[in-house]
């Protein structure tokens, strides 16, 4: 494996302080599931590694009538092990669920998901459909902005020099709201998503209509994508299996996925509609069950 | 439970029964020590540089950077081994050409594939090595790989070698070609054959590249020592095997040459071929020092001989009452970057469990811009059956008739010949099916939606060869056992149970280990489902030679002509009803005369070919294309279950390779010959959430010709799984599939298509 | 070269020092430097679990972990699952199941069983599955490892030393 330093900071300031002076060649690292190996593969290669799993609040969980607030080192198994955020944020934990094996979750967390932007991430739709901000420090201060825009392309995101992300906010959970990830893998367990759904929805007090719904697709395109035109087509409907397949088929339509060794084009398109009921199924239950 | 003991009238004491195996403390203690766990004062870290294209002609190697960088201590070329001969070096299991090999260890002229080894550097940390490879200049000519074999045979297709001429038909031809060898087997009146056929089912498949995937990596570490004697510590299935390797490629006589082979994980065909071995011994002769290499998983992906992509057509027909009366195959294997695909075994198998009166095979060898092929459990059965099987599914479909009576009804049998030659000894075929048949997953009926039920049948030789092992008495009564057969799945204890059951001692008293190869006889590679039966034949064999001298200490002892006594029952027994234990005669007798040693070798020519029948019910979800394994029983003829557990730990074991090259393991590459997935993250092997229990259905039809009536096991149940899968694809959504694998997005668009 | 650093550990319950460069995994370092081959190497990306330890009592591939993140935390591998001679239910269990064949992966599955097993003292055949789906066996076909699991889980149920990690 490349050479390269390796620094453990304990407060954000000094860890900006190190990304900034290392000239784009220092990478925060989080659990390092991501990380390790591709320095090792030779697709990143930086000079210094940036352990944040020192600072205090980069691995604090915070759960709040007003929200969910996870440091961004947060390893994926304190997620599901935490019975308030399963409930409440069931798409999250059924993502933090699924990454790698159990293992893997014990150092992967949502923050380096995120930041790591692969097209096929599989908590970045659930932090989508749950509308999370992700907070960002850097050497101009702390700025906030939300996940939909985070990521950019593949491995591409938001971050300029010397930024890394702090901690990733949730909004509490509406009530009669619902949430629920899936992905489709050829095994049960181990493989990158080669379709990713994130849903969340929220219905009338009789659970018969739906209020509000945010929908995000995984794998399917350059980056996470943001179903908008899904959503609107559940948006005040009676909670029916057509109106469900309308969204399904809105969410396929946005879909621009390639062919690759995980699925082909058809395929991918074809599971994008086929998922996305599924998971906007599952949220209703869940939002009925509460 | 998962077996079914065939033979509940109880002929032996120690064969049949369960044993701890004895090198199992040390392997669940993390104390057992592999290839890569080997530590040597002075040792330095060898890297393999290798081509980043699939096909391309060398035009130069500029290393001296990379020996300048403080760290490294050499870089060798193919050009560090002395040329090799224009000549087939027999491995046991298996030949190959010495100039390929040496070729294929370190490229000539061509990179043949993506992957293929190009230069090493030996030095102070893996880490330095891996810089010094970068540092290596290399000047390719890129040329258009060409990656399958139907591409590869057609006339203007870039040729891989410019001496490689197709053998045709036993005869040497002019004619430079990526076809290597083209051979048929024919056998009675094929047309008249088709013409008595009521149903007649042709079918094309292609099946993908796949590896063995063993967990361990690959690993070689050697020492050439000053007066030209070499050490090589390596995972490997043969170590002679691997000493002949070494020896040849460096022009050393074999007797320079000590192999001692390390506990391996995992081979199945694929730990035969030397790769790393000759280079960290050509690396260590210029350095002086002992030199390590290890693989990392993309290196054992392809750099590494996987098991073939193959296009199979197969015809046959059957008459109204569901009896075959004429079968066709046309079979390409693609042999990878040189000659020597396992098509002929392919070809071999092809119809080999039914009685076919007339038929035609063609095979063909076909060189493409892959990693040179190699063995992975019954080489070349697996992509045939795939073809065989289903199209048998398709007849009886059309016939109206049980898969399962068109399968007993056709069934090979003692004095059936096969279409390549051979009759048939005493098997197992029609016990198989019937295990099946009779088994409580086929008595029980399969509902719900989308779900369907397949069967499938294999066939595989195994073979005899060469065993030897030595046993030498302790005073106590004890035995060490050394055998020289490489140990990948507990085969030690079925060789110490063989060696027990002969004396009629307890297996805890035997000790079985195994030898370099200075230490015990030629022993030829575990492989070919050989070990049990070859290698537990020489531990019989020096079994009798200790019994023989058992019973002259007793004769001695006693004072009665050697004649009178007679070793049984775990002692000798004598006139007057003497008699007295293997122990109390070993304690009474050893402190005088000569130390007790026994030998035992084996040559055995009749290792009794293996059957498996296997029944799946799978679940598919018609909307994404994904098969879900609900239940799978797996029946074979064993002839006799040395070590039950282990046998059904093989049946199982293979079973999952086959779930695994069905459902979605493949070599997946690019326009460009590079490969897509080599990791295991993408290259899907099985993991235990992907499968249920497997039930393994022990069927005991005793070899005439082993003493204790053993067959091998470990190959044949990885070749039903990927057909009994497709026929139970077809039963479940109505799509049949000829393409392996069956991954979702191959079955999704037939689901699709067909709507 | 970057500087080699100094890291302390507790390693199967003894105190352990060592040098090592930031860029050197876990893995390599308990192998090469600490000579405790027991944890093995199948594919150093994390995709196949041969390399399972524990860190702070979680199981992490160690191949996925820098040897520097080690300091001040405990790890234990499967040189420390017995104890005095004595084998663990689950190494006890693996052998009389047949569990392995070729025992490469057989110490990842042990420290992973028994990370499990702590978790969960009586898991079901899913459970054990989805807890064991990171540990890629070749050989076994996974059958004999689960019902080794669960034979153990039987054993050592109602025994609350062993429901630690």
């Amino acid at each position: 494996m490349r050479d390269f330093d390796y620094a453990a900071p304990t407060t954000v300031a000094e860890a900006v302080q190190l990304l900034q002076s290392h000239n784009g060649a220092a990478r925060p690292m989080a659990g390092g599931t991501d990380l390790i190996d591709q320095v090792r593969v030779g697709r990143l290669t930086p000079d210094l590694v940036v352990d944040i799993k020192k600072i205090p609040e980069l691995t604090a969980i915070d759960f709040s009538t007003t929200g969910l607030r996870i440091g961004a080192a947060v390893p994926c198994y304190r997620l599901y092990h935490d019975a308030q955020i399963t409930a409440a944020y069931s798409a999250l934990t059924d993502s933090a669920t699924i990454i790698g094996g159990i293992q893997i979750q014990s150092r992967a967390s949502v923050g380096g998901n995120l930041c790591n932007s692969g097209p096929a991430a599989d908590s970045t739709p659930s932090l989508i459909a749950l509308g999370a901000i992700v907070v960002i420090a850097g050497p101009k201060g702390t700025r906030e902005v939300s996940v939909d825009t985070f990521c950019t392309g593949p491995g591409k995101n938001i971050l300029e020099r010397g930024e890394f992300v702090v901690e990733i906010k949730l909004p509490a959970r509406a009530a009669h709201s619902g949430s629920a990830y899936q992905r489709f893998i050829p095994r049960n367990e181990m493989d990158i998503a080669v379709v990713g759904v994130g849903v969340s929805v929220t219905l009338d007090a009789a659970g018969q209509n739906f209020v509000a719904a945010k929908i995000a697709l995984g794998a399917v395109a350059a980056k996470p994508l943001v179903a908008d035109a899904a959503a609107k087509a559940l948006i005040g409907q009676a909670v029916s299996e057509a109106t469900i397949q309308k969204a399904a088929e809105a969410a396929r339509a946005i879909a621009t996925p390639i062919d690759d060794m995980r699925g082909t084009i058809e395929f991918r398109k074809h599971v994008t509609g086929v998922l996305t009921a599924r998971v906007i199924q599952q949220a209703v239950e869940r939002a009925r069950a509460t | 439970m998962s077996t079914t003991e065939a033979n509940p009238g109880k002929k032996y004491t120690v064969i049949g029964t369960r044993p701890i195996r004895h090198d199992g403390v040390d392997k669940v203690t993390g104390r057992a020590k592999y290839g890569g766990d080997i530590r040597l004062t002075g040792m330095l870290f060898g890297v393999m540089l290798r081509s980043p294209h699939a096909h391309a002609n060398i035009k130069s190697i500029d290393y001296s950077a990379a020996l300048a960088l403080p760290g490294v201590h050499a870089v060798v070329t193919v050009d560090d081994f002395p040329d090799a001969e224009n000549k087939i070096a027999e491995l046991g299991e298996g030949a190959i050409n010495l100039q390929h090999l040496r070729h294929n260890v370190l490229a000539g002229p061509k990179a043949l594939y993506r992957g293929h080894a190009v230069a090493a550097v030996a030095a102070d940390t893996v880490n330095i090595a891996e810089d010094a490879c970068k540092l290596i200049k290399v000047e390719y000519e890129v040329l258009k790989p060409v990656l399958t074999a139907p591409e590869a045979m057609k006339p203007d297709a870039p040729l891989l070698h410019n001496n490689v001429y197709t053998n045709s038909l036993g005869e040497e031809t002019k004619q430079l070609s990526n076809v290597a060898k083209h051979f048929r087997f024919e056998k009675g009146d094929l047309e008249a054959g088709f013409k008595a056929a009521k149903v007649i089912v042709e079918r094309e498949f292609n099946t993908a590249t796949v590896h063995q995937g063993y967990i361990e990596p690959h690993n070689g570490t050697a020492m050439w020592n000053s007066d030209g004697k070499v050490t090589v510590w390596c995972s490997t299935q043969g170590s002679f095997t691997a000493r002949q390797q070494v020896a040849e490629l460096c022009h050393i006589p074999v007797g320079n040459v000590k192999v001692i082979p390390m506990e391996i994980g995992g081979g199945f065909g694929g730990k035969v071929s030397v790769y790393l071995e000759p280079v960290a011994a050509i690396l260590s002769k210029k350095t002086g020092r002992p030199v390590k290499i290890i693989m990392n998983r993309a290196d054992c992906f392809e750099g590494t001989g996987p098991t073939p992509g193959s296009y199979i057509r197969v015809k046959m027909g059957a008459d109204a009452n569901g009896k075959i009366t004429a079968a066709e195959a046309y079979m390409a294997y693609e042999a990878g970057g040189y000659p020597g695909s396992p098509i002929g075994a392919g070809a071999m198998c092809v119809f080999a469990c039914y009685d076919v009166p007339n038929g035609k095979v063609d095979g063909f060898d076909v060189c493409v811009n892959k990693p040179h092929t190699n063995a992975y459990r019954a080489p070349g059965a697996t992509n045939a059956a795939m073809a065989t099987e289903t199209v048998i599914d398709e007849i009886c479909e059309q016939l109206k008739m049980c898969s399962m009576e068109f399968r007993l009804k056709n069934a090979a049998v003692e004095g059936t010949r096969r279409i390549d030659g051979p009759v048939y000894p005493r098997i197992g075929m029609i016990e198989s099916v019937e295990a099946i048949k009779n088994s409580d997953h086929w008595k029980t009926p399969l509902t719900g939606k989308n779900r369907g039920r397949g069967i499938a049948t294999g066939f595989w030789f195994n073979c005899g060869l060469k065993s030897a092992v030595t046993a030498t008495v302790n005073f106590d009564g004890s035995v060490g056992l050394v055998e020289g057969s490489t140990d990948i799945g507990g085969s030690r204890t079925g060789i110490a149970m063989q060696f027990a059951e002969t004396l009629g001692i307890p297996v805890d008293q035997v000790m079985p280990s195994v030898g370099d190869t200075d230490s015990v006889g030629y022993t030829d590679v575990t492989g070919g489902s050989r070990v049990t039966f070859a290698t537990g034949w020489a531990a019989y064999e020096a079994g009798l030679d200790i019994a023989r001298q058992m019973c002259q200490r007793a004769a001695t002892l006693w004072e009665v002509p050697a004649d009178q006594v007679k070793y049984e029952n775990g002692g000798v027994s004598g006139p007057g009803g003497k008699q007295i234990s293997f122990k109390d005669l070993v304690v009474q007798t050893c402190k005088h005369g000569e130390p007790i040693v026994g030998r035992g070798s084996a040559d055995p020519q009749c290792p009794g070919g293996a059957f498996a029948t296997h029944c799946v019910d799978v679940e598919v979800d018609p909307d994404t294309g994904k098969v879900t394994v609900l239940r799978y029983t797996a029946s074979q003829d064993v002839g006799t279950a040395i070590h039950p557990a282990y046998v059904e730990g093989q049946i199982q074991g293979g079973a999952v390779q086959g779930i695994g090259w069905g459902l979605n393991e493949e070599y997946f590459y690019d326009q460009s010959g590079v490969m897509r997935n080599s990791t295991f993250l993408d290259y899907r092997m099985p993991t235990c959430l992907d499968l249920p229990m497997i039930e393994a259905i022990i069927v005991e039809v005793p070899n005439p010709g082993h003493p204790y009536g053993v067959r091998g096991v470990g190959e044949v149940p990885i070749v039903p799984p990927p057909a009994a899968l497709a026929n139970a694809i077809y039963n479940a959504v109505g799509v049949r599939m000829t393409q392996l694998p069956m991954s979702p997005p191959r079955v999704l668009h037939e689901i699709l298509a067909k709507k | 070269m970057a500087k080699k650093r100094i890291v302390s550990t507790t390693i199967n319950g003894t105190q352990k020092d060592f040098l090592c460069e930031p860029r050197q995994t876990l893995l390599e370092v308990l192998r090469d430097s600490l000579d405790m081959t027991g944890t093995k190497e199948g594919c150093s990306n994390g995709n196949c679990g041969a390399c399972t330890v524990h860190l702070d009592g979680r199981p992490v591939v160690s191949c996925l972990v820098l040897a520097v993140e080690a300091d001040g935390a405990t790890v234990e591998t499967i040189e420390g699952v017995a104890c005095n001679g004595q084998l663990h239910p689950l190494q006890d269990s693996f052998l009389n199941n047949a569990a392995l064949q070729c025992g490469i992966c057989t110490p990842g599955f042990i420290m992973q069983a028994k990370s499990l097993l702590a978790e969960n003292p009586n898991p079901s055949e899913h459970d054990i599955r989805f807890y064991l789906a990171g540990n890629l066996c070749r050989c076994t076909g996974y059958d004999k490892i689960v019902r080794a699991v669960q034979d153990a889980a039987g054993k050592m149920s109602g025994c609350c030393s062993e429901a630690k990690v």
